[in-house]
């Protein structure tokens, strides 16, 4: 595998107690595309991202940003390269919410003037959908309204070209599960823009049908492995589907871009139902 | 409609900003006027512009205000040491609960909690107990700041390597460990009062209690360093307490060096309230309430937050040690005693008022 400029795991594996959570991952973004990593509840999607922000340390194999092991970047270096959105991002004390996004801004302080910070801030507000609530106190917001916000922190930390061009990369863990339909289509093509702008985007999903309309590539996680690896039409095909969610479904394809579309059929028999009529 | 929001947001920010550059002044004019009230609040009265033309006169400059030499002697022997430490103990104090709170990401943290003033009051009565009433008085002046910064450093210590694990401090685990270090603290206090004679139990109970009385020019020096430099070690931390405040994990996202910074936080903090406790004994409520009231009137930037709070900690117990003289002339309260019965209503209010918080979030 090429170590050129991309955040890529090479044959990671992690482990918690005797739990394995990733056997011998190797996952590659590059600039300039978009990844959808899905896959079922426990399938280790959360924990690549984690491996992948530097939070975690795999216990196997090496993460590399820009050709340089992730680990030879410091805290600094790394913010610059790479934003997160978490899961389930929480703030304490009342800041509001232009503070938030603000915040984005911190591994930029002393390398860009007022004037820029101020117009990232801005512009990434602007993106986010959340410019009309600046001034407002983040706790007051609803859960979406202050997802999009940290997601508006996470634009304003990447929002402009590193001097030396550098790649950034912007990792989404579960971006859209607050959010209504409206504005989960809305941050997914704000971050298919940003992969076009010439980012790298991993995002992991839960919405198959989410990932293959603005995926250009989507990696199947199952059993802390990956089960399948490609074009939206490559990866998530019938077989793929069935087996590893262990769902029936019918995969039709999108009129207008022909990505795959995934209808899953009604369960014929409720699991529950079924196991309490066996005892 | 983004740009009107736009337009609007920034104009919010100027205004913020103003508001805060006032607030910081005004702040600031509080501890000035509380100290010129205390520099001429006593058995000596000396109005502010005698206050002020005395200490001009130190410095060659003849204000021409008519001073009597009592007034002079009093002010600079006696009142403007202890004013001095005042000022530095609150603004120690101050900074020292904003950065606590920054640092467990919670308005309830105190400088008490990491277990530096239990820490350090065992040092100090360890030092009165078993040595320090046998000793001359002039080597005890010396000896008990010493040894109530050893156990206020030792106790921090203790808590920090109980709350490290691989190479982590757990904030949950900190909080926890500072409770069981601070039983572990009152149970040795309470052994070494036992064994105390009636004399020695009597400096102890005042010493914990909290007192300004010792303040000396001879004395005060070496703790107006120790929190001249924890002030300065703390204050540049502004930026990355607002980053922390988004979480560990996301702060290491945005570049902060989180484990780092949790150290020096800790070092800075126990250096300055662990020279300060030991000067003036248990001072307490300061460090919680400074930084809560600063956060309700001017947000909860740390840019603002850290200076705001260490002006009015100085003003707080600047006036609180005005009231401790002149509430039971002549003798004095203990400043704990007036800090803690205006601080412990304000800790159930502050309860309250959380409690109605959450329900709303």
């Amino acid at each position: 595998m090429t170590a050129g400029h991309g955040l890529c795991a090479h044959e990671v594996s992690f482990a918690a107690g005797d739990k394995r959570i990733l056997d011998r991952v190797s996952v590659c973004v590059e600039p300039g595309e978009l990844v959808a990593v899905v896959g079922p509840n426990g399938a280790g999607k959360s924990t690549l991202l984690k491996l992948l922000a530097g939070d975690l340390a795999p216990q196997a194999g090496e993460i590399v940003l820009n050709a340089k092991p992730l680990r030879g970047w410091n805290a600094a270096e790394r913010a610059l390269q790479r934003a997160v959105l978490p899961q389930s991002p929480s703030l304490a004390f009342a800041f509001r919410a232009w503070d938030v996004v603000e915040l984005g801004r911190h591994p930029h302080q002393g390398r860009a003037s007022a004037t820029e910070h101020h117009d990232a801030v801005h512009g990434a507000m602007d993106a986010a959908d959340v410019a009309r609530f600046a001034a407002r106190d983040w706790r007051s917001l609803s859960g979406g309204e202050a997802h999009r916000t940290h997601f508006a922190r996470a634009l304003a930390q990447l929002w402009a070209p590193l001097a030396d061009g550098r790649a950034r990369f912007l990792l989404l863990d579960e971006p859209t599960a607050s959010l209504d339909l409206f504005h989960q289509h809305a941050i997914l093509a704000r971050a298919y823009g940003i992969a076009e702008a010439g980012a790298g985007v991993l995002a992991v999903l839960h919405d198959l049908n989410l990932a293959s309309a603005y995926a250009d590539r989507i990696i199947v996680l199952s059993e802390g492995c990956v089960a399948a690896e490609g074009t939206p039409s490559a990866a998530l095909t019938g077989d793929v589907v069935t087996k590893v969610w262990r769902v029936p479904c019918e995969i039709a394809s999108d009129a207008a871009t022909g990505r795959p579309v995934v209808a899953v059929r009604r369960a014929t028999t409720p699991p529950f139902a079924a196991r309490l009529a066996a005892e | 409609m983004n740009a009107v929001g736009g337009a609007v947001s920034l104009l919010a920010t100027d205004r913020l900003a103003a508001r805060r550059r006032g607030i910081l002044l005004g702040l600031g004019t509080c501890a000035v006027l509380a100290a010129l009230i205390a520099l001429g609040t006593g058995a000596v009265a000396i109005s502010p512009l005698q206050v002020i033309a005395i200490l001009l006169a130190q410095f060659g400059i003849d204000a021409g205000v008519l001073v009597v030499p009592q007034q002079d002697a009093v002010l600079m022997s006696v009142r403007l040491p202890r004013v001095l430490l005042s000022l530095a103990v609150g603004a120690v104090l101050g900074i020292g609960g904003a950065a606590l709170q920054a640092l467990f990401r919670n308005p309830l943290a105190d400088p008490g909690l990491v277990g530096v003033s239990g820490g350090a009051a065992c040092g100090a009565v360890a030092w009165i107990v078993v040595g320090g009433m046998a000793a001359n008085w002039s080597l005890g002046a010396w000896g008990l700041p010493l040894a109530a910064f050893v156990g206020g450093f030792a106790a921090a210590l203790g808590v920090y390597a109980v709350a490290r694990s691989e190479g982590r401090v757990d904030v949950a685990m900190l909080l926890l460990a500072g409770l069981a270090m601070n039983a572990l603290t009152g149970a040795i206090l309470g052994y070494l009062i036992y064994l105390g004679d009636e004399q020695q139990v009597r400096a102890l109970t005042f010493w914990l209690l909290g007192s300004l009385g010792g303040a000396t020019w001879g004395t005060i020096l070496p703790a107006l360093v120790f929190i001249a430099v924890a002030l300065v070690s703390l204050a540049p931390l502004a930026r990355a307490f607002d980053a922390l405040a988004l979480g560990e994990a996301e702060a290491g996202h945005l570049g902060v060096p989180v484990e780092g910074l949790k150290r020096w936080t800790v070092a800075g903090v126990t250096l300055g309230v662990g020279a300060a406790t030991a000067l003036t004994g248990i001072i307490g409520f300061v460090g919680l309430m400074a930084p809560h009231l600063v956060r309700l009137i001017g947000g909860p930037a740390h840019r603002f937050v850290l200076p705001a709070s260490a002006l009015l900690g100085a003003a707080l117990v600047t006036l609180a040690d005005t009231g401790a003289r002149m509430a039971v002339v002549p003798a004095e309260l203990p400043i704990g005693v007036v800090t803690s019965a205006i601080g412990a209503p304000f800790f159930f209010w502050l309860l309250r008022a959380r409690m109605r918080d959450r329900g709303w979030r």
